[in-house]
């Protein structure tokens, strides 16, 4: 059915004629591609070419567009081309390709050096960084704008969605932050007794969980735990209603949807995140003792004991201060990305995406900064 | 030759769970005709241009595309039969990764071997057939309107000048002067590539506009084929107050003085 595409060339007194036969089709491109480029490589005398086209069976845009390129290039060599013979079905169709063939513009790939792209997409991602750090920043005070707003008329605060964010983001957390503490508490007694183990140091195990959990490791899971959760959550939210444009639409109503979603979900994490981590702090513990009541035989009242002369106050405290702090950072991170959600349904998964990834890495900054404080003020 | 059917439905049934879309449903799209499907909200026009182009499953019923019956290919020749038609999704379903230029190459990257200049040179053709100006072959879909990003759906569909072009709504949410610009562009090109389209639309111009056929949905099938003159003949309530209503009379009204 269907037939090879060819073409061959005859000399005539004025020049020569090309006989194409066969289905020209973008099946067959490629293939004649390479053929006429070597033709008309070669072939320049005359002047004239006549492209016999009576035994094309089929035509479609990709072989149109190859004969009259063809026709082109013998033009630019001083050749005149003349084209006969085409089927009264396709010569709508080429002359549709004739009137839009041209030269592709040169913007289709990036044509830079690598080292120029490389250096470009660094600079791209500082700018970047940098508008995202002010937007940041530009954030936090309209936070506190409305913050202030909501102080001096409290009937601006929004209980209701108040407990459902802290419903969702702090009760409902429990058990995924319970279970994690309480194996990384238990995780951590046991390499740390098996390693103090070799120096008989092995009764400082419980020192060792809970100074590390206590000071480190309770606040960073949990926040670290509620950033994956709710600070993805936040962004989605937000992202999705900015995307279905009802935050334009609550602006348009006098609504201030900095008061309405942004207020009621930082202060929820806010409120939640130091009892979280207080639960978590507790569940680290308890994962400790379990571990070296099986693994040293400390019955739990000696953990206890060793507990009290190894911790302060401030040794949970310290752990504790850092928890709003980390609050309000995964809050904002989370609502600013949903805010910068554009109309498609890619960017909230986008900005979902970025939440996380920001809030993760500035609750690391966060705790390396405190743990420089807490060391300079010496507790 | 005129009568030849390229796309032929024959006792089709689709249905979701217990809802059933299509009850004993029988269409045929002639070779070279554009035959423009129109039904009310929530009657399976879209669901039968997906049933046809495979992307549901027929509960029961016959699908003959170009000859043969796509669920009963294997993976293969499935394949060579739906690079024989091209679609165009309501928003152009353009992929956002990619720009327009390599949404239009992305059937010859994967199914022919091109070099990579002639890819780049087609794809500008496409892209000027479609009517778009031609640095939009170097913009990625977000930043195009929607009007563009429709076209560029469009030169993605006839990437590989495909026998039978499928659109669904190709002019909803366009202003009605890119709506009728899209109308004249698709009769342009239906008529210098020789295209078969299967056309799911509300949009009345087009329809007086472009369609040789129209196919009407209702009651869970095809209740009529026929042209402009045929529905106007009709009786049937939905039909009337579709082609008869205000509408529907001004759409008559604007094709007459065309």
């Amino acid at each position: 059915m269907s037939q090879t595409p060819n073409f061959r060339t005859e000399e005539t007194g004025s020049g020569f004629m090309f006989l194409a036969s066969g289905d020209w089709t973008v099946r067959q491109a490629a293939a004649l591609d390479t053929a006429l480029e070597e033709l008309s490589a070669a072939r320049a005398r005359g002047a004239e070419v006549v492209f016999d086209l009576k035994n094309v069976t089929r035509l479609d845009t990709a072989g149109a567009w190859l004969i009259d390129r063809t026709a082109a290039r013998f033009s630019s060599q001083g050749l005149t081309p003349r084209f006969e013979g085409l089927r009264s079905e396709f010569q709508t169709l080429f002359a549709t390709v004739q009137a839009n063939r041209g030269a592709c513009p040169d913007t289709l790939h990036d044509m830079r050096p690598l080292a120029v792209q490389i250096t470009a997409r660094i600079g791209d991602a500082m700018l970047a960084t940098g508008e995202e750090v002010r937007g940041l920043v530009g954030y936090f005070g309209v936070f506190l704008q409305a913050l202030w707003r909501a102080v001096k008329s409290p009937r601006r605060l929004r209980l209701v969605p108040l407990i459902h964010h802290m419903e969702k983001a702090g009760f409902d957390a429990l058990p995924i932050v319970c279970l994690i503490t309480f194996l990384i508490g238990a995780v951590i007694a046991q390499q740390g007794a098996e390693q103090l183990k070799r120096f008989g140091a092995d009764v400082y195990t419980v020192n060792l969980v809970a100074i590390i959990f206590l000071r480190e490791v309770g606040i960073l899971l949990t926040a670290i735990i509620v950033a994956g959760r709710s600070g993805s959550a936040f962004a989605a939210e937000i992202g999705s209603m900015k995307m279905r444009e009802e935050i334009d639409a609550m602006r348009t109503l006098g609504l201030d949807p900095v008061e309405m979603l942004i207020v009621p979900r930082v202060l929820a994490l806010v409120l939640t995140l130091p009892l979280l981590t207080f639960i978590a702090d507790i569940m680290g513990l308890l994962g400790g003792a379990v571990t070296v009541w099986m693994l040293l035989d400390t019955t739990p009242g000696v953990f206890l004991v060793r507990l009290q002369e190894a911790a302060g106050f401030w040794t949970f405290g310290v752990g504790l201060l850092k928890a709003p702090f980390m609050a309000i950072t995964i809050a904002l991170i989370g609502c600013h990305c949903g805010m910068k959600v554009t109309g498609s349904a890619e960017s909230v998964g986008q900005q979902t995406t970025q939440s996380v990834v920001k809030s993760i890495f500035m609750v690391i900054i966060l705790d390396a900064l405190f743990a420089m404080f807490f060391t300079a003020v010496g507790i | 030759m005129q009568d030849e059917a390229v796309i032929d439905v024959r006792g089709l049934r689709t249905q979701f769970g217990d809802h059933v879309v299509h009850e004993n449903l029988d269409l045929k799209v002639r070779k070279g005709e554009v035959l423009g499907i129109v039904g009310g909200s929530g009657t399976g026009k879209s669901v039968l241009l997906r049933t046809i182009v495979g992307l549901n499953r027929p509960a029961a019923g016959h699908i003959n595309v170009l000859g043969e019956e796509p669920s009963e290919l294997n993976e293969e020749a499935r394949q060579a039969l739906e690079q024989r038609w091209g679609i165009l999704f309501q928003d152009g379903a353009l992929f956002s990764a990619l720009t327009v230029a390599e949404n239009v190459q992305v059937a010859y990257r994967e199914h022919l071997h091109m070099p990579e200049e002639m890819m780049d040179e087609l794809a500008a053709l496409k892209v000027r057939l479609v009517g778009l100006p031609i640095d939009a072959a170097s913009k990625y879909p977000s930043e195009l309107s929607g009007g563009m990003r429709k076209r560029a759906g469009l030169a993605r569909a006839l990437a590989l000048d495909p026998e039978i072009l499928f659109l669904d709504e190709p002019t909803a949410g366009l202003d009605p002067i890119g709506a009728a610009a899209f109308d004249r562009l698709l009769k342009e090109l239906q008529q210098a590539l020789g295209l078969t389209v299967f056309l799911v639309t509300h949009d009345l111009d087009t329809l007086y506009a472009t369609c040789d056929r129209i196919a009407v949905l209702a009651d869970k099938r095809v209740i009529l084929t026929g042209t402009i003159e045929d529905m106007m003949a009709s009786d049937h309530p939905w039909i009337t107050e579709y082609f008869k209503g205000p509408r529907g009379r001004s759409a008559r009204k604007a094709q007459g003085q065309a």
